[in-house]
């Protein structure tokens, strides 16, 4: 099966390439790039993607797929499509199922599962068994099983002794450590210390909570040599200590949420469940803060901590409702909207957050535009107009603080693994 | 003149017309509340149900006793004697109780923002007799009725509240009633039970009781929750009361006519020494009786709007 993509828009700044050009690909494969003969297009199915931008396949490293355990919010079977639509090609998923992925065959089952489908999933191990804090976890067992990483995210890791183990073993496999960064004792509050918890009578969660375990991992990334990803970034204060350590050459990353860039913690008024995550959502000044560490090269990727719940988990009090949102489907169209269209990110950078640099951080391959490679990219039309639609959602859960949002800029298709997906389409090629 | 809203959620979003309109309707039933037949036939046909999903017995035989003497029906639902334990959502609890064809909700519940969900999944009219740390309208409102009763006014009358402010939904409701009102707030306590944004409130803060007591005329003192904050947020209740207690020495000291309030029940020798609890500054048990009257007047306003 031989497919021409014409006109594209194709984007990889680790090729310095960004430039507009013609696919020819043939089972899957890139056999031709530059202007196509009609000997090339003969038997090609023809796609003209009107300059659309064409880049490397998006990753997605921080993704709850609920498999085993929550399969009625989530299955690794609907968390991919929903990557799929929402333009990913790859995907780690979190250790905080029921059981956790602290054994190698949960890993295993997990790329058993994921194994036919267009997007590639890469399971994340538990730093420690049952996610618990006490032990480590078999990680050579787990990285041998097809770990990428280690985190037991949902918490952080639950003291310092722990982390230097987790962090001295983790760096004989050059995997980092994620962190989900919030010190145990401060935990537990249902939104963002400040003028509006006090409104709202909600119990607060001070951001200082996330700076400790910022401060702390950084200072042991430093004394073991290991790496620390900070997932979920969400304070100033964080965003400099980071930048900080990263000037000083520590083995730190870290990532950012779409929602911790777009919405600040007035959204909470009105007690919407689909407003409360961990971390939570914080102020305009930390936004800010969020925009810039992306502008300076901080914080290396975006990722979703796309967390599905049930209607019913969601539906209640508000203090009693789980944390989390579901982001594949929405992130890419905040991400343009927020960060392209506004010019806090060129296209080049914005594609190197979605699909260089978490690949880097994780040691997966990085697709590349050359003869021979296997096609693995994202089409993206950066100038659609749409309407974000929970109803229309591939994943289970519907749970967005950001339905009937108007976006502009969306992923319309992905290319792996021989299949693609074109407006929402799946075809063998 | 209605009032603006359908229901009483919380004072920040009650414009101050309303709030006047509150009070001045409790006088009139204050009047009932004197009379030898102490009930009036405004709510008859009407049907209130008390949903107390905490325990609350003052709060609740005070907003019964205001029901049945404006003659609604009232039906008390609480934790332990409904299905609640049995695992029943509350969306599921309050379908039941919409069906049940009843026209207001009297709502008390551990978690704040749940008299607005209830707003949303029922067409009713909500009260809120308390949601977790977030508001307690009415207790505000008879707090507010109780001062204006004693010294004629609340414009520019400077009310301190004393206590556990950061885990109080009195203290909130005070705040934004009276500073609507056009009151002077401050606040005193421990800087651990003060919540750190309370200055863009409009509040001043007062770590120093006698400097409270000084600058205002008039205290509400706060309930220290025993069973839950001793040790956490405070070394000890000794302590406590040696720092923030009431007693007459303290108020002989600061040689000051203070009006003093207490939303109950009172811990004796804790935030208030027996001698102040029944001495001639305070009005704790004209509050109670206040609190029916403000009751009766929120109930009256909110059912008969149509
Ligand atoms: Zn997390
Ligand atoms: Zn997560």
């Amino acid at each position: 099966m031989k497919i021409a993509l014409k006109n594209c828009q194709l984007i990889q700044p680790q090729q310095k390439i960004n430039k507009k050009s013609n696919l020819l690909i043939e089972d899957g494969i890139i056999i031709k790039i530059g202007n196509l003969s009609a000997e090339d297009l003969k038997h090609a199915e023809v796609f003209d993607l009107k300059d659309n931008f064409v880049s490397p396949g998006f990753f997605d490293m921080h993704v709850h797929l609920r498999e085993p355990g929550r399969e009625d919010e989530e299955t690794v079977q609907t968390g991919c499509d929903s990557a799929a639509q929402g333009g990913f090609t790859g995907i780690a998923c979190m250790p905080n199922t029921e059981p956790a992925l602290d054994s190698a065959e949960v890993i295993s089952l997990i790329k058993e599962k994921a194994k036919d489908h267009l997007v590639e999933v890469f399971p994340v191990g538990a730093a420690t068994v049952g996610r618990k804090g006490e032990v480590i976890s078999p990680m050579a067992e787990l990285f041998n099983a097809g770990a990428v990483g280690f985190s037991d995210d949902g918490v952080a890791i639950k003291n310092a002794r722990i982390l230097k183990t987790s962090l001295e073993y983790s760096a004989m496999f050059d995997v980092p450590i994620i962190e989900h960064c919030e010190d145990e004792s401060l935990a537990g509050g249902a939104m963002n210390e400040g003028t509006t918890s006090t409104f709202l009578g909600l119990p607060p969660i001070p951001s200082v909570a996330e700076d400790l375990i910022v401060i702390r991992d950084i200072l042991m990334a430093e004394y073991t040599g290991g790496k620390v990803h900070i997932a979920h970034m969400s304070t100033k204060k964080s965003a400099q200590m980071v930048r900080e350590a990263k000037a000083k050459g520590i083995r730190v990353t870290a990532e950012v949420s779409p929602h911790h860039f777009t919405l600040t913690e007035e959204t909470v008024k009105g007690y919407n469940t689909n407003t409360k995550m961990n971390p939570p959502l914080r102020t305009q000044e930390d936004v800010e803060a969020m925009l810039e560490a992306l502008k300076d090269g901080t914080i290396d990727c975006i990722a979703s901590d796309h967390a599905p719940h049930s209607l019913e988990e969601k539906e209640m009090e508000f203090e009693y409702a789980p944390n989390g949102i579901v982001g594949l489907e929405t992130q890419i169209g905040l991400a343009l909207t927020e960060l392209y269209h506004k010019k806090v990110l060129t296209v080049e950078q914005l594609v190197e957050k979605f699909a260089i640099n978490p690949r880097k951080i994780l040691n997966i391959p990085i697709p590349k535009f050359e003869v021979g490679e296997r096609a693995n990219l994202t089409i993206i039309d950066p100038n659609e107009i749409w309407s974000v639609d929970i109803s229309q959602f591939k994943s289970k859960s519907k749970n967005s603080p950001f339905n009937k949002r108007l976006l502009k800029g969306k992923a319309v298709g992905v290319i792996n693994k021989g299949k693609m997906i074109l407006n929402g389409k799946l075809k063998e090629i | 003149m209605p009032l603006s809203s359908r229901h009483l959620l919380g004072l920040e979003t009650t414009p101050k017309e309303d709030i006047k309109l509150i009070l001045d309707t409790a006088t009139t039933f204050k009047e009932v509340l004197e009379r030898p037949i102490k009930r009036v036939p405004t709510l008859q046909g009407k049907t209130v149900v008390n949903l107390f999903y905490e325990n609350s017995t003052r709060t609740r035989i005070s907003f019964e006793l205001a029901e049945k003497r404006l003659s609604a029906d009232a039906v008390n639902f609480s934790v332990s004697t409904s299905s609640v334990s049995k695992g029943e959502t509350f969306k599921d609890t309050i379908r039941n109780i919409e069906a049940m064809k009843i026209d207001m909700v009297v709502v008390r519940h551990a978690a704040a923002g749940t008299p607005l969900y209830l707003t949303q999944l029922c067409d009713a009219h909500i009260i809120n007799a308390g949601d977790g740390i977030h508001e307690h309208p009415t207790q505000a409102l008879l707090d507010m009725y109780s001062i204006r009763e004693k010294l004629g006014r609340l414009e520019v009358v400077k009310v301190c509240i004393v206590g556990d402010i950061a885990h109080s939904r009195v203290a909130l409701s005070n705040i934004f009633g009276l500073k609507t009102i056009g009151a002077e707030v401050s606040v005193c306590g421990p800087a651990t039970m003060i919540p750190r944004n309370i200055k863009e409130l409009g509040v001043k803060v007062f770590y120093n009781i006698d400097e409270a007591i000084q600058e205002n005329d008039v205290l509400n003192i706060l309930r220290i929750q025993l069973e839950r904050k001793a040790g956490g947020n405070f070394p000890t209740l000794r302590e406590y009361h040696t720092s923030y207690g009431i007693t007459n020495e303290r108020l002989d000291k600061n040689g000051k006519d203070i009006l003093i309030l207490h939303p109950g029940p009172i811990n004796r020798g804790v935030e208030i020494s027996s001698e102040v609890a029944d001495g001639s500054h305070q009005i704790i048990l004209q509050q109670v009786t206040n609190g029916v009257a403000v009751r009766m007047a929120v109930l009256y306003l909110l059912g008969t709007q149509n």
